[in-house]
């Protein structure tokens, strides 16, 4: 005979009693467990009242939301199909040369900033501080600023893009190069090398992969932020949208949407390839 | 004294030598084609996107002398006067900076919820059913695509001027990228657990909440807070096209030259943001601990 003891499943009060330390929490572990919530919550109440939401205007603008999903069917190019094309083109440019220009400045910008290559921590402090600034400030306010400099069109675009990504991408490579093991680089040294030929040697290798798929990264999300920029005249397909937005045009909108999410899925795509085809490299090698 | 080094014959050190030649080759070629290939993309997106460095060169001095407008004249004889005078509006710019961070929490709050309710519908290893996982995951790729000032313009024009539109519009990306992360998030769970509940005849409800939640509660709450501190910064901006928040004042700050309030501005903003910056990546480091401590 088996001598396994057989718990019957209706006996629920005594597999309870036997466990009972796993469902008596302490009152003051219950009251922590509910303050999470509860604070959540009640801050959102608190910004719920702040901001005075207007739930009254819900209805309504559900109805004329309703509406303006309902006009953009069929969506249209309403004529304008080159200019749209032509929009969605320097869009593009100004992903692309945007992405490169923060790259270039980045790369050796980063170098200063990381942990383990700084030549003085003070420096390394000050980088740090004015990396933090330019990414604390929006790529549209930047492309304000730039509207003004170098006047509307997609130049304008491309230095908002450029700055602020340098921001961005000089804290993201001084993570990968503090990240990197320091061995390749104290070999290289230890057999004469120069600091130099040792960041070039033992840390280059060990941190391009990286810093190559955060940069296709950055591009397909710059794809994105350039398509609103145009809204503040820095070029782009940013303009014709919120023209038609603003006109009602909404078969137009939903043109233009359509083929930004078209031309997003396309980078998307191409970039995740490239992305394998990087990573598979430093696999093999 | 004799050298233990071995020598390797002729013949073969020549057809080695001649391998690493050809693999160096090889590579050279590769990066050459590379650097070929992108140089005509900057000269394809240079003509598309104006790019004018002439223009940039005599202009630059605008955007250096900008820089020289925006600071304020601060002298130490008068440090606080001079202070109180850049500041001069502070009281109803940090009720706006308020605003900011109230809209982008309320949008993070509803942008979450979202995400979670679906998440789970969506995640390849938990999902019910094919067609609405599918149907999910467009829903989630159209609302993080489209930009959220877009959005923004379109609930301005619904539901009128105020933080309504800016919240929603920014709660809309939010749901769609959390959705996305959380996915991933669920993606990559131990699937132990979850048939363990399963086991025991539970339903959908039982087996996400006893087999998946607590595995992937802690990276949720930290993408949160990362998101919360992405949307205190488009909170700033969503202002611009009425949608509420400090934005509105900054925009009419820039178009009307009004130097010193541009700094003003832009200074809370930043510190702000650093701040919350701070807050957010003490608490996430907190998380992730507790997730090693388990």
């Amino acid at each position: 005979m088996s001598t396994r003891r057989i718990v019957h499943p209706d006996d629920t009060a005594a597999v309870l009693g036997r466990h009972r330390d796993l469902f008596d929490d302490s009152p003051l572990r219950r009251a922590a467990t509910l303050a999470a919530p509860l604070g959540i919550a009640g801050l959102a109440i608190f910004a719920v009242w702040w901001l005075a939401i207007p739930f009254s205007q819900i209805g309504p603008g559900l109805a004329s939301l309703g509406k303006f999903i309902a006009l953009m069917f069929p969506p249209s190019s309403g004529g304008h199909l080159d200019l749209l094309v032509k929009a969605m083109g320097e869009t593009l440019a100004i992903a692309f040369l945007g992405t490169l220009i923060a790259t270039v400045v980045a790369l050796p910008v980063s170098f200063l900033a990381a942990r383990n290559t700084a030549p003085h921590p003070a420096i390394r402090f000050v980088i740090r501080r004015v990396l933090d600034t330019i990414r604390g400030i929006d790529a549209l306010i930047w492309a304000l600023v730039f509207v003004g400099v170098v006047g509307l069109g997609p130049f304008a675009g491309i230095l908002a893009i450029a700055v602020s990504d340098t921001g961005a991408l000089g804290k993201l490579f001084s993570e990968a190069i503090e990240s990197a093991e320091a061995r390749a680089r104290e070999s290289v040294l230890a057999s004469g090398g120069t600091t130099l030929l040792a960041v070039r040697f033992g840390l280059l290798p060990q941190v391009l992969p990286i810093i190559a798929g955060q940069i296709l990264y950055y591009f397909e999300s710059n794809v994105r932020s350039a398509t609103i920029i145009g809204i503040v005249g820095a070029g782009g397909i940013g303009l014709q949208l919120s023209e038609q937005i603003r006109t009602y045009d909404f078969d137009q909108v939903a043109f233009a949407v359509i083929m930004i999410l078209i031309t997003v899925a396309a980078i998307d795509m191409i970039s995740s390839k490239l992305r394998l085809a990087i990573i598979g490299r430093r696999a093999v090698a | 004294m004799t050298s233990s080094i071995l020598s390797v014959p002729q013949a073969r050190l020549e057809a080695l030598l001649a391998g690493y030649q050809r693999e160096v080759g090889r590579r050279r070629r590769q990066s050459l084609l590379v650097l070929a290939i992108l140089a005509i993309l900057i000269a394809i997106a240079g003509r598309v996107g104006e790019v004018d460095l002439a223009n940039l060169v005599d202009n630059i001095s605008n955007f250096t002398s900008y820089f020289g407008r925006i600071i304020p004249r601060l002298t130490i004889s008068h440090f606080g006067a001079d202070v109180a005078d850049w500041y001069w509006n502070i009281s109803g710019w940090l009720k706006l900076l308020l605003d900011t961070v109230l809209i982008a929490y309320l949008a993070t709050l509803v942008g979450a919820c979202g995400a979670f309710a679906f998440a789970f519908l969506a995640a390849a290893n938990l999902a019910p059913s094919h067609s609405l996982r599918w149907c999910i995951k467009r829903v989630f790729e159209f609302c993080r695509t489209v930009p959220d000032l877009v959005f923004a313009l379109m609930f301005v024009s619904a539901f009128g001027l105020g933080p309504l539109a800016g919240i929603l519009a920014i709660a809309i990306h939010t749901f769609g990228t959390l959705g996305k992360l959380f996915t991933e998030a669920i993606e990559n769970i131990d699937m132990r657990p979850v048939e363990g509940v399963h086991s025991t005849g539970s339903r959908f409800i039982e087996t996400v909440r006893f087999g998946a939640l607590p595995q992937v509660m802690s990276s949720f709450a930290s993408y949160t807070l990362l998101r919360f501190e992405i949307n205190v910064r488009s909170g700033s901006v969503v202002g611009m096209v009425g949608a509420g928040g400090i934005g509105q004042d900054l925009f009419v700050a820039i178009r009307k030259f009004y130097y010193t309030d541009v700094s003003a501005i832009l200074l809370m903003i930043i510190v702000c943001v650093a701040i919350i910056d701070l807050a957010t990546e003490r608490i996430r480091h907190r998380l992730s601990g507790q997730d090693n401590g388990k």
